[in-house]
């Protein structure tokens, strides 16, 4: 199966110092693939650069298109889309008006039709589609985020710790969609530090260290691994 | 005083006040969406005034040849910055904005001029000159530092403001100029004359103001770029061109100068640095609002007017001094209410 996302020998910096150093990953078609690792590892670096937000250098592809070539503009258009940790929701706006905002890229009658699909995936949304969305929860800002991004129609969901500050009960709901997402056709790439949760539902994984994957493999296999289960998983 | 003259001087401060009012949110708008204090508004005023002015008097203006060459300037630079990823389609569509369509403006400027054109069709062409001016100037600016500080920006929109200033005065020359009025009907009512033109003023602003407010409201266009306002990164993370998002902000803020522009030289004889001072009282009101509030930018813009005409009646020396005067009491109180922020916080 060729990749949808491959990146490889990626070097991320922040002026001097690197954050990233020779990463390389790739994400097939239909799959979901985490990236586990601790605070600053340097798993949301390598997020942003793949969305363009920082500079890549190495080499990085989607869907066969060399990203180097694309603006962040032109990957969301590609099928590329992050939900950031910050999430950068338009606060001052309201619900609905954030979803449309996602599908602004897309023609109107795709558009409506992919406002039905997330309504349905978070009914809580459509509940509060008047509310402004910086007076949503935590939980629903988060719904709200992938809800944007899923209005894009992306082939590749990248999520940026989607289960930070969030109450479990949500975050159990927050796993579940990503599960669905997986069977509707998305690709989603996770960054998250609840790494017992992430491996449930992932096909692969990837451990990441001091800005170097230590460990890559089946999620099965890296749960399993000794030293993951002594640093990331508590048992 | 009596009563005559305090509504006198209330309806010359009102019609002055909708002037402000729509430069103002203009200046809301284009700080909003693309963070530059938009310095050179006045000379979008001057332009819009002066273009229709000559273009009434059946000369070409100056302006119709600046837009080519802006729109050659922008064109050049898209082939620069984009010399990496060049393909046929984007060149092609750089073609089309940056030289065709100036063309077609002054080719269309070159054939309708004329002592009898219909003052319509002066409007459109004045309207059409300086939005490409306007459109051209952020692209060419403004666009390849858009990354930069809020200071940064606003150098730039110093020396734009200085740049197009000197242009003017060669268009325009130093003689000042009036356009004719939309409309020679009026009317009384009591002791007030109102003219066919004051009522156009606030008919027109009026009007504007319910289109932002429509566009921003309802269309997905005015959303994207109240999106890039509230949260840049959020809007390119959706696929809105920030860069675009800025154009049609500068188009929106030249499109709104020009129309205020082409409203006061009826009534005003205007001089190619005339608008600077026009600009700077929109720029007051704009200021009182926060540079965020568009309804708090209006109401202070008529306030802004109705000060401006009493003090221009008691102590007319001082009048400029009065107005801007006003800025003082407002930005202490800023600064006292608000905590200390970051400089940059984006």
């Amino acid at each position: 199966m060729s990749a949808l996302l491959r990146v490889s020998d990626a070097h991320i910096a922040y002026g001097k110092v690197e954050a990233v150093r020779g990463a390389s990953l790739d994400v097939a078609a239909n799959e979901i693939v985490t990236i586990v690792g601790a605070n600053g590892a340097g798993k949301t670096t390598l997020l942003n650069a793949i969305m363009g937000i920082l500079p890549l250098k190495g080499g990085a592809s989607f869907a066969g298109i060399d990203l180097a070539r694309l603006e962040i503009e032109d990957r969301v258009v590609a099928g590329l889309s992050l939900v950031p940790e910050h999430r950068e929701l338009f606060a001052a706006m309201g619900v609905e008006d954030n979803l449309r905002l996602g599908a602004f890229r897309i023609g109107k009658a795709v558009a409506a039709h992919a406002l039905e699909r997330v309504y349905t995936l978070f009914p809580r949304l459509k509940e509060r589609r008047l509310q402004l969305a910086g007076t949503l929860s935590g939980g629903e800002q988060q719904m709200l985020a992938m809800g944007r991004a899923l209005m894009g129609s992306p082939k590749l969901l990248m999520l940026d710790e989607p289960s930070l500050g969030l109450a479990p009960i949500i975050v159990a709901d927050i796993f579940r969609t990503i599960s669905e997402l997986r069977a509707g056709g998305v690709s989603v790439l996770l960054v998250e530090q609840n790494a017992k949760a992430a491996l449930q539902i992932a096909d692969r994984a990837y451990v990441m260290e001091l800005g170097e994957f230590v460990l890559q493999g089946s999620a099965k296999d890296v749960a399993g691994d000794a030293r993951v289960a002594a640093s990331y998983l508590g048992v | 005083m009596n009563t005559t003259i305090v509504l006198f001087l209330l309806q010359d401060g009102i019609t002055n006040g909708a002037i402000y009012a729509l430069l103002g949110l203009a200046l809301v708008l284009v700080f909003a969406v693309t963070r530059v204090i938009l310095i050179p508004q006045g000379e979008f005023v001057t332009y819009g005034a002066l273009t229709y002015a000559t273009l009434a008097s059946g000369q070409v203006p100056g302006t119709a040849h600046l837009v080519l060459a802006m729109g050659i300037a922008a064109f050049g630079l898209d082939l620069l910055m984009r010399r990496r990823t060049l393909r046929l389609g984007s060149v092609g569509r750089s073609l089309a904005i940056n030289i065709i369509l100036p063309a077609a403006i002054l080719a269309l400027t070159l054939a309708l001029t004329g002592k009898e054109t219909p003052i319509a069709i002066n409007i459109a062409l004045s309207l059409l000159i300086v939005g490409a001016i306007g459109l051209f100037l952020y692209r060419i600016a403004f666009a390849p530092i858009a990354h930069t500080s809020v200071l940064v920006l606003l150098i730039a929109a110093v020396g734009c403001h200085l740049a197009l200033q000197g242009i003017g005065l060669v268009f325009f020359g130093a003689e000042g100029q009036r356009g004719p009025p939309l409309s020679n009907a009026a009317f009384t009512i009591a002791p007030l004359r109102f003219s066919g033109q004051s009522i156009a003023v606030y008919a027109v602003t009026l009007a504007l103001i319910a289109g932002l407010w429509l566009l921003f409201s309802f269309t997905l266009y005015g959303k994207a770029l109240r999106a890039t306002a509230v949260n840049r990164l959020g809007a390119r993370l959706v696929g809105i061109r920030t860069a675009m998002s800025g154009q049609i902000a500068f188009l929106l803020a030249a499109v709104i100068g020009a129309i205020s522009g082409i409203l006061i030289v009826p009534i005003t004889t205007l001089y190619y640095d005339t608008g600077f001072l026009i600009g700077l009282k929109g720029f007051v009101a704009a200021i009182i609002g926060g540079l965020v509030s568009y309804p708090l930018t209006a109401v202070a813009a008529l306030f802004v007017g109705i000060i401006e005409a009493f003090s221009s009646f008691y102590a007319s020396n001082f009048k400029e001094v009065i107005v801007f005067a006003l800025i003082i009491p407002v930005l202490l109180w800023r600064s006292l209410a608000t905590p200390a922020a970051d400089e940059e916080d984006d």
